[in-house]
């Protein structure tokens, strides 16, 4: 190894141990942000390393160094664009679409060095990982696309199925590793090119039967896969950075996939498989057994301004419909009014795990009104009004009793209240797919409504009382 | 079996088994930027296609480098940036008076405060 292999290879290492630090750093709010410069500062190093090694190298044509530079650049911009412009709301898809041109990468890198190899006779070992590398990127890279669509709303979020899909699901999965096996005893590359068509087309058909609520899960289960991807590509090239790097987030990843189905009270496999409903658009009107009473936007906003204590439950509606805004205002108002008013924020409320804080510290909600589950709970008993927006199954007291899908779910404690007030579209299920006992209790009054509208509205009454 | 793939293959296996410990107890307000974190990690393949670069020599091979850096260069970037956009709400909401160095904070800096005094008020 001559000197200059030494200082590359410890820079990469370098670049490594600042990834590690970084996510550990990740693990609490207060230092989350150093961690995040952390493993930023890796990834430059990392970066100009590889530069240096390019450079080095001595084989670049100047073709080769346009095409690079070009390149990283529209790259570069594109991501910057979108990371400024996008809405917070609207950061869950953004990440998706971050994943899948990860994955895509990833798989090209697989392809190039499959097509340049070729004709030359290539070591059987190379060929597995390259295989993997390939699938692995090419399932993330359409699934994570479909999986940004569904949230973004321009493919439908709940599960999509057609007479058949299971079969394709399962015909492209026998494709693609078929085709693989195939390429290790004999090189092809238009084997290589069926075997990318059958695992996009897999990657379609795994994550469009899956609900539009789960697709946070999902997300982070195809994030592990990319860097999975990425941890072979490492293997393909032979390159430090790329294996560690990669199995970190394949590792890490994985983890993080299961703290997020756990929080949500589902299960990986349930999901994959296809589990029950979607939270993004149930049923219209389908009356579970009891009296459900419903309110106009009058009666709520006069039970709302002569309350002393108010609790705001904001779930996925809210952040659905983007009324993190209206939210705020509604608050502000009866703040003045002298109301207390105070935000209940279950674990998973929102998007996904942690997004409900990032959204309504964007709408400007100062820091302590915003309670975890833990503090709010025991003030219910003394709250006049629970506000409760598009959230269901965190507020679901079945899930204090055994035998039903909800069951042992950490809950907010909003049936101790006085009284509530539901803003919800329809009847429609959470993702847990049962009736909300909630809804029928007598104290209960259901608004009908999406949430921006609701709110506007409630805030609009609320003016007129007070005026 | 060569002794660098033997060498690649247990880097990747300690690799994982630090993946694995190094996120464990994280509450679940920072599984959203922990998801985008790792997210910008595996933006290291841009690595690996800066290397395409090095042996492309014709055009297929030319097109494959420009693709793959672009794709991956749009993932590090956009990854660190949208991380970091998360993370300045976090720490602008856990102290909402020292908001003034946030792009964020600039729109809402005369609402953030003013709403906090009303809040100390009722």
């Amino acid at each position: 190894m001559s000197a200059f292999d030494w200082i590359t290879q410890l820079l990469y290492v370098a670049a490594a141990s600042c990834f590690v630090l970084g996510l550990h750093l990740m693990n609490s709010p207060a230092t989350a942000r150093r961690g995040n410069q952390v493993s930023s500062t890796g990834m430059i190093v990392a970066v100009a390393t590889t530069l240096a090694l390019v450079a080095h190298a001595g084989t670049v044509t100047t073709t080769g160094w346009i095409v690079m530079i070009a390149g990283t650049l529209l790259g570069s911009g594109a991501g910057l664009y979108a990371a400024r412009k996008v809405e917070m709301t609207a950061m869950p898809q953004l990440v998706s679409i971050f994943n899948a041109v990860g994955g895509g990468a990833a798989a090209l890198v697989g392809i190039d060095d499959y097509v340049r190899l070729a004709s030359g006779g290539i070591a059987e070992s190379t060929t597995i990982f390259t295989i993997l590398d390939v699938l692995i990127g090419a399932v993330t890279f359409s699934g994570s696309i479909i999986a940004a669509g569904k949230l973004q709303g321009l493919i439908d979020g709940s599960p999509i199925t057609f007479p058949g899909s299971r079969a394709v699901n399962i015909a492209a999965a026998l494709v693609a590793v078929g085709g693989g096996i195939y390429m290790i005893a004999t090189p092809s590359v238009i084997v290589l090119v069926i075997i990318i068509l059958a695992a996009l087309t897999f990657g379609v058909t795994m994550v469009l039967p899956i609900g539009g609520a789960d697709m946070p899960v999902v997300i982070s289960l195809l994030n592990a896969f990319t860097g999975t991807a990425v941890a072979m590509a490492g293997f393909v090239i032979n390159n430090w950075a790329l294996i560690i790097a990669g199995a970190l987030v394949g590792a890490s990843g994985g983890i993080l996939t299961k703290l997020m189905a756990d929080a949500m009270n589902r299960s990986i496999r349930n999901i994959i498989v296809g589990g029950f409903g979607t939270g993004d658009s149930g049923p219209a009107l389908e009356g579970p057994g009891g009296d459900v009473r419903s309110i106009q936007a009058d009666d709520a906003a006069i039970q709302l301004a002569y309350a002393q204590k108010v609790i705001i439950v904001p779930g996925y509606g809210l952040a659905a419909a983007q009324a993190q805004h209206q939210v705020a205002e509604l608050a502000a108002l009866l703040e003045e009014r002298g109301v207390d008013v105070s935000y209940a924020i279950h674990p998973v409320a929102g998007r996904m795990p942690g997004h409900m804080n990032v959204l309504l510290a964007e709408a400007n909600v100062p820091y302590p009104q915003l309670k975890e589950m833990d503090e709010i709970n025991p003030e219910f008993p003394r709250t006049d009004v629970a506000l409760i927006i598009g959230a269901n199954d965190v507020t679901n007291p079945a899930a204090r009793r055994p035998g039903n899908p909800v069951s042992g779910m950490p809950i907010l404690d909003v049936d101790r209240a006085k009284s509530i007030i539901v803003i919800k579209r329809s009847m429609g299920h959470g993702y847990a797919g049962i009736d909300n006992e909630l809804y029928v209790d007598p104290k209960t009054s259901m608004f009908f409504s999406d949430a921006k509208g609701a709110l506007t509205e409630l805030t609009a009454a609320v003016k007129t009382l007070v005026a | 079996m060569t002794t660098v793939l033997l060498t690649d293959i247990v880097i990747f296996v300690l690799a994982l088994l630090v993946g694995f410990e190094v996120i464990s107890k994280v509450p679940a307000t920072l599984h959203t930027p922990l998801m985008s974190a790792a997210n910008s990690i595996h933006g290291i393949v841009l690595a690996g296609a800066m290397l395409i670069a090095v042996t492309a020599h014709d055009t297929l091979g030319y097109i494959l480098a420009f693709i793959a850096c672009a794709f991956a260069a749009m993932n590090v970037v956009g990854g660190y940036v949208v991380t970091g956009r998360m993370l300045k709400m976090f720490h602008r909401s856990r102290t909402p008076v020292r908001a003034a160095d946030t792009e964020a904070a600039v729109s809402g800096n005369g609402q953030a405060p003013a709403a906090a005094v009303k809040g100390g008020q009722a």
